[in-house]
């Protein structure tokens, strides 16, 4: 049964329409992350999931209660902001305790929660200090432990990662995921890095102008996308997306590229025959993403349908664990991914397999995928 | 609910005594001045309505357009000369001066006190028979003269002396905040592309103090056009008529001379100056900052 | 901010002395008057009369501050300012704590629980700061009068604080525009209500925009003299209005010795807070000057 679920909302301000009619669900236990650019609407939806900012239609329940017109310290829900928000003047025990204070907890009851949230995060040492007197993620830490320490229903993250520096934000990452796995609270994360959203979520939703794009787990978004725009949002660095047109004679069926000199490059692709059947030089969009896209040693065993093919190789950037080669097809850049020590050179001809289980086709008009 | 509702109210409710000071002492304070100069007060607030008729007898009267003309020459030298005294020393302070933290606040100082102070100062300074010119004589220069604040067409211009003395130096405070906020990366890059000092205040520093140019003129504006205290205090309006300003005609023709109606129209008609003035001001300054 | 820049004079000696000798110069400029002042206070009167105002006194003495505090006549009575220091101090004071208290609170409002419409409410309130008061004066005498609070301290304390409300708003609101929205927010989630947030949130971190608007406030309502001569009586007017009618009494002879000590002890507290408190002194002016 879902736990949290948002049904047919809308939020405009004024005559702007910031979130256009989104259902979402997650159960109990789920890590749901908001992905999508800045100004998608990610961040309005979970500020009213918290109830900071009142819906235009539409509702919101919590284990099965509508919460729309409940306010934020009723709805059994605890956020972490951007920003922190921690008290500056107050200390960091204060912090936590406040909500508590609030409602009326006697002192012992609330020492004792804030030791024991103050435990689990390691921030016993910090509790008598300011929050100016912390680094960023002891803050970070405070933030959580702020929202821990109310036991709630939900826990809601807006961007919580985004000040930080990157090797922090990767520890925190981690710590985030290992406090979920240990409690089991269900959480709504809001992020526009779509790194985080793979790594922690078990649902990922993502938005576009205040549309879902798409719903689902972290597979299916990456290995499926709805459309172009998921598609190229998921996935760093992202699939390469080249325009294409279909080429269907008797029961085969090749996918065309135009190349920069020479023939046009043709793939035969197999296995979606049915839904390319009416398509015959149709104008497609044929997306690989770089990884199905590599030197023939390192190509996966298990893959059906492999073709190799000779291209131009216009860059090399090694990245220490792979290699990354730049070569162009449809009058795109493609990126290829190649294993660190590929023999390889710019502006040589190379040999690259191409693992069409793994491709995709997308219409160029509606941008929804074919196959 | 009920708590949500209230959350919702409070605010508001929060608010609404000052706003509804606001619009009494205000706004409903303008309107009914704006009636009062319809009709034929005197002592006292009379209701007979008489149309624009004060407004033809202000337009009317030498003494109104002596306080128009005084405020005319007032405020163009007192906005003119406070704004490029006030940027020369700003520059000036703006040199890596050893002892900024002492000259500074004593070129601010006078905008502490009140123009009735500065008024009784200055009255006392530049009146000929025991201030700057007596003490000329005392030091043996025989012939030095100067006894404007007793000369009708003079007098005007001590009233400016005083008050840039009063203003100046709060003028220099905001071009020194504002030639502190230009980015030093302009001005290495002025350096870099060979431009003499002289030039880089001219062609770069200078240009980007716009925005402090248009709160200075506006700052003083607003005080020369409300400018009342002094003239008071300095010369009581006088040689004569020869200081009056918009805003001691107003009191004069509403208190002593018990013309409530023309004084009325006055008022009017000083409003309507200002907020010409300063509604397109307001206008340019808050519409940007609301996107931010 | 200044550290990286290098612009302006340096190297050449003849021109940092000119430099200096221009700094120089005005800094006596803008201290003259209030050196003679000064040094005529403890001047005996005819030492004044016969000498130069420049000069040092012969004989020292404190006699002009002891008449001017306690024994001059102002009006019709030998009362010296001392009364009219204390109207001013009993009118400043609450008119000064209710005004901040106020600004703070729609400050918060205006920022941090908008609602429809509230940016008209907070230009309307703006709009209030630059209105020439003497559009107010009829009506606000007539307000008063129906109030019964006419010619009393209560009156001029309502005054001053409907008038203020412009400047303590925009301070406040600007301030708090500044203050991160999500600590409101984490409070509202912590199910801290309205008050709660403003007093446990918000009042903590303000302590330097209190500073500023009291400063301001101050300021303008000890220097006011336009309200305290209009709507002050003998037990309610400041101590601008006593000033200005000790020294431009016109029975008798002129005690300029008094009169200087009087304008010293006038413009002594604002002096007095621009000493101590000068960086924010001057904030508050820029606050003032320098819109949202």
């Amino acid at each position: 049964m879902a736990f949290l679920k948002i049904d047919n909302l809308r939020k405009s301000f004024g005559k702007v329409d910031v979130l256009k009619g989104i259902d979402l669900e997650i159960e109990e236990g789920g890590f749901l992350v908001l992905v999508g650019p800045s100004g998608c609407g990610k961040s309005t939806l979970l500020n009213t999931i918290a109830g900071l900012e009142p819906i235009t239609s539409g509702s919101i329940s919590i284990n099965g209660k509508v919460v729309n017109d409940l306010h934020p310290s009723q709805r059994d829900i605890a956020m972490v902001f951007q920003s922190y928000a921690l008290y500056p003047n107050m200390t960091v025990a204060e912090n936590i305790g406040f909500g508590m204070e609030i409602r009326g907890v006697p002192k012992a009851e609330r020492d004792a929660a804030i030791a024991k949230v103050a435990e689990t995060l390691q921030i016993g040492a910090l509790l008598n200090r300011k929050p100016s007197q912390l680094s960023g993620g002891q803050r970070q830490r405070v933030a959580m432990g702020r929202a821990l320490v109310r036991d709630p229903m939900v826990f809601l993250f807006d961007e919580p990662l985004s000040n930080l520096d990157a090797k922090l934000r990767v520890d925190m990452r981690t710590e985030i995921k290992r406090l979920h796995q240990r409690m089991g609270t269900t959480i709504v994360y809001v992020t526009h890095d779509q790194i985080e959203a793979m790594t922690l979520a078990t649902k990922i939703a993502v938005l576009k102008d205040g549309v879902l794009q798409q719903f689902g787990t972290p597979a299916e978004i990456y290995n499926t996308p709805n459309n172009l725009f998921v598609a190229d949002f998921m996935g760093s660095p992202s699939m390469n997306l080249i325009p294409a047109k279909v080429k269907a004679s008797g029961g085969d069926v090749a996918i065309m590229m135009e190349r920069d000199e020479g023939e046009p490059l043709a793939l035969p692709f197999a296995g979606a025959n049915g839904a390319l059947a009416g398509r015959d030089g149709q104008n497609v969009v044929f997306g690989i993403r770089p990884e199905a896209l590599t030197d023939p040693d390192s190509a996966d065993r298990n893959a059906r349908h492999v073709s190799e093919l000779d291209c131009d190789i216009e860059v090399i950037e090694p990245a220490g664990s792979d290699t990354f080669a730049v070569t162009r097809l449809g009058g795109r850049e493609i990126v290829a991914r190649l294993r660190a020590d590929a023999p390889i050179s710019a502006g040589q001809t190379a040999r690259l397999a191409f693992n069409l289980d793994k491709a995709l086709l997308f219409d160029p008009e509606t941008e929804a995928r074919i196959v | 609910m009920n708590r949500n509702r209230l959350q919702e109210i409070i605010p508001r409710l929060v608010l609404s005594p000052s706003m509804a000071l606001i619009l009494i002492f205000v706004y409903a304070f303008i309107l009914y001045t704006f009636y009062l100069s319809m009709t034929d007060s005197r002592m006292l607030p009379s209701y007979g309505f008489v149309g624009f008729e004060n407004y033809e007898k202000l337009w009317n009267l030498r003494h109104w357009w002596r306080a128009l003309t005084n405020l005319a020459i007032f405020g163009t030298l007192y906005i003119v000369i406070c704004s490029v005294l006030g940027l020369f020393l700003a520059i000036l302070l703006d040199q890596k001066i050893r002892g900024e933290g002492f000259l500074r606040p004593i070129y601010l100082y006078p905008m502490a006190l009140s123009f009735i102070v500065t008024g009784t100062a200055w009255k006392w300074f530049l009146d000929p028979g025991i201030g700057l010119e007596n003490t000329m004589h005392q030091w043996g220069w025989a012939s030095f003269e100067f006894a404007w604040i007793k000369d009708r067409t003079l007098a005007i211009y001590t009233v400016v002396i005083a008050a840039v003395w009063q203003s100046s130096g709060f003028v220099m405070a905001m071009f020194l905040a504002g030639l502190r906020g230009v980015d030093s990366e302009i001005i290495k890059a002025a350096q870099m592309d060979g431009a003499s000092n002289v030039t880089i205040y001219r062609r770069i520093i200078i240009p980007m103090m716009r925005p402090v140019f248009l709160s200075a003129f506006v700052v003083l504006a607003h005080l020369a056009i409300k400018s009342y205290d002094l003239v008071v205090a300095l010369t009581g309006g006088g040689p004569g008529q020869a200081t009056e300003l918009p805003a001691t005609f107003m009191y004069s023709y509403t208190f002593t001379r018990n013309q409530m109606g023309i004084g009325a129209s006055s008022a009017i008609i000083m409003l309507v100056m200002i907020f010409s003035i300063i509604i397109p001001y307001l206008y340019s300054e808050l519409k940007p900052g609301r996107q931010r | 901010m200044s550290a990286g820049k290098t612009v302006g004079v340096s190297g050449n000696r003849l021109a940092r002395a000119l430099l200096y000798s221009v700094l120089i110069v005005f800094a006596v400029y803008y201290l003259l008057p209030l050196y003679v002042m000064l040094v005529n206070s403890v001047k005996p009167l005819d030492e004044i009369r016969q000498g130069n105002m420049l000069a040092l006194p012969d004989v020292f003495t404190l006699e002009p501050w002891a008449r001017a505090w306690s024994s001059a006549q102002i009006g019709v009575q030998p009362t010296g300012l001392k009364p009219y220091f204390f109207n001013s101090i009993l009118m400043v004071v609450p008119a000064v704590a209710i005004s901040t208290v106020l600004g703070a609170l729609n400050g918060y409002v205006l920022t941090k629980w908008r609602f429809r419409g509230d940016d008209i409410v907070f230009g309307l309130i703006l709009l209030s700061c630059f209105i020439p008061f003497q559009i107010a004066l009829i009506p606000a005498a007539r307000i008063l009068g129906m109030l019964g609070i006419a010619g009393t301290t209560q009156g001029l304390v309502l005054i001053h604080v409907v008038y203020g409300l412009g400047f303590t708003t925009l301070f406040f609101r600007n301030y708090y525009a500044a203050f991160p929205t999500e600590l409101v927010r984490a409070a509202q989630i912590d199910g801290a209500g309205f008050f709660q947030i403003f007093r446990r949130i918000l009042l903590p971190s303000s302590a330097p925009i209190i500073v500023v608007t009291v400063i301001w406030q101050f300021t303008n309502i000890w220097n006011d003299f336009l309200f305290g001569v209009s709507f002050g009586d003998f037990d309610s007017q400041p101590m601008t209005v006593a000033l200005n009618n000790l020294v431009s009494s016109s029975g008798g002879v002129k005690e300029y010795n008094v009169h200087f000590a009087g304008a010293i002890l006038a413009a002594l507290p604002t002096l007095v807070v621009y000493i101590v408190s000068g960086r924010y002194f001057v904030r508050g002016l820029m606050a003032g000057a320098v819109k949202g």
